[in-house]
């Protein structure tokens, strides 16, 4: 799935992952392949990514707003 | 004719104005540079959080419980205008004001009237024009651009927010210059709170039912304040890139003038140095024959 991570300052990433976990406001959850239309407040935390090649990297962010639809997730931090 | 001298000291001058014209032209494309990767990079963003709160506005139906939706009887409004601190750079400043007074005489004649319309300057120069004219000026922010970032910008959205909420004015208004690219600024005229009409996403068919994490009422509530904070910050962004484009430009055709002055005062002083040469010719000669004589 398609996942873009943007700050008003910078784009983080763009690109391809199989796996997100991201700081929900109440509580950590993850997104997988083929998830239900959600949209999400995030609280500062970090963004978990495991890419398609099994690589995971981490994100920082101060807070922010996560839609994902259709296998294609738009996170929207700070 | 004017003499040898005074046609050279007036060269020098158009040189040396020329040198500072060509200097501030660079500077400006230097700055115009940082400016414009700021403001494109923020555009996505703020084009995205617009398409969510489109998108969750349809699926809210009433966002009417946001307090920054309220339609108030329009009795007291706030222009935040956005100008430059420094000038040299073109009709920038003056469009600003000029649609400044525009606005206000057109669409708040009543206001004004009444002493209820307030402005709010960011930017040196729309500050003085104002404040000359007594206009009643709320406040005045001169500091941003020395250092344009999005935790600075906060303080100016919160305050108008705060303001909004509290019901001090019914209706904020930004005039500000929007950047399209270097030689071209479009002045706009948004309306900043109330919030106006959402716009809907371009496909009315799309009505994906999201599931809403933890409930609309808050998400809505986190993502309105966002999106108005988002919007100052671009505001302060495209007039920034904008006033370096427009002093780019005016000082390019600042330094083809004083090209075109050059090329001229140079005539004109070889064809009085001719004329000085031929007279001197002139008056050896006809000595030369006098003694002769």
């Amino acid at each position: 799935m398609q996942i873009e991570i943007i700050t008003p300052d910078s784009t983080l990433f763009n690109g391809e992952a199989s796996l997100v976990q991201l700081p929900g406001k109440d509580g950590s959850f993850e997104i997988l392949n083929n998830h239900a239309p959600i949209i999400s407040v995030l609280r500062a935390g970090k963004i978990k990514l495991v890419g398609k090649d099994k690589q995971t990297q981490f994100f920082e962010v101060k807070g922010g707003v996560v839609e994902v639809k259709k296998n294609k997730i738009i996170v929207l931090a700070e | 004719m004017p003499s040898l001298k005074e046609v050279r000291t007036r060269i020098n001058s158009v040189i040396s104005t020329k040198q500072i014209t060509s200097a501030m032209k660079m500077v400006s494309a230097a700055k115009l540079r940082r400016a414009q990767t700021s403001i494109l990079k923020l555009r996505p963003y703020s084009a995205k959080l617009n398409e969510i709160l489109s998108r969750l506005k349809s699926s809210v139906g009433t966002a009417e419980e946001a307090v920054y939706f309220r339609q108030n009887k329009l009795n007291h409004v706030l222009l935040v205008i956005v100008t430059s601190n420094r000038g040299l750079c073109g009709a920038f400043n003056s469009n600003v004001i000029k649609l400044a007074l525009q606005t206000i005489r057109e669409k708040y004649p009543e206001q004004q009237k009444n002493g209820q319309m307030s402005l709010l300057c960011i930017g040196k120069k729309g500050g003085e024009y104002f404040q000359r004219r007594k206009f009643q000026i709320v406040g005045q922010n001169n500091q941003i651009f020395d250092q344009l970032t999005y935790e600075n910008s906060l303080q100016i959205s919160s305050m108008l927010m705060k303001a909004f909420v509290d019901g001090q004015y019914d209706r904020i208004e930004i005039i500000y210059n929007q950047f399209r690219n270097a030689a071209v600024q479009t002045l706009v005229c948004e309306q900043y709170l109330p919030v106006p009409e959402v716009k809907e996403a371009g496909n009315k068919i799309d009505q994906t039912e999201y599931i809403f994490e933890p409930d609309q009422a808050s998400i809505v509530s986190e993502l309105v304040p966002k999106t108005l904070k988002v919007q100052v910050y671009k505001a302060l962004l495209d007039s920034f890139a904008s006033e370096h484009g427009a002093r780019m430009t005016a000082m390019h055709k600042a330094t083809d003038n004083a090209d075109n002055i050059l090329k001229e005062l140079r005539l004109t002083y070889n064809k009085a140095r001719q004329a000085s040469i031929t007279k001197e010719i002139l008056e050896i000669i006809s000595g030369a024959n006098a003694l002769k004589g």
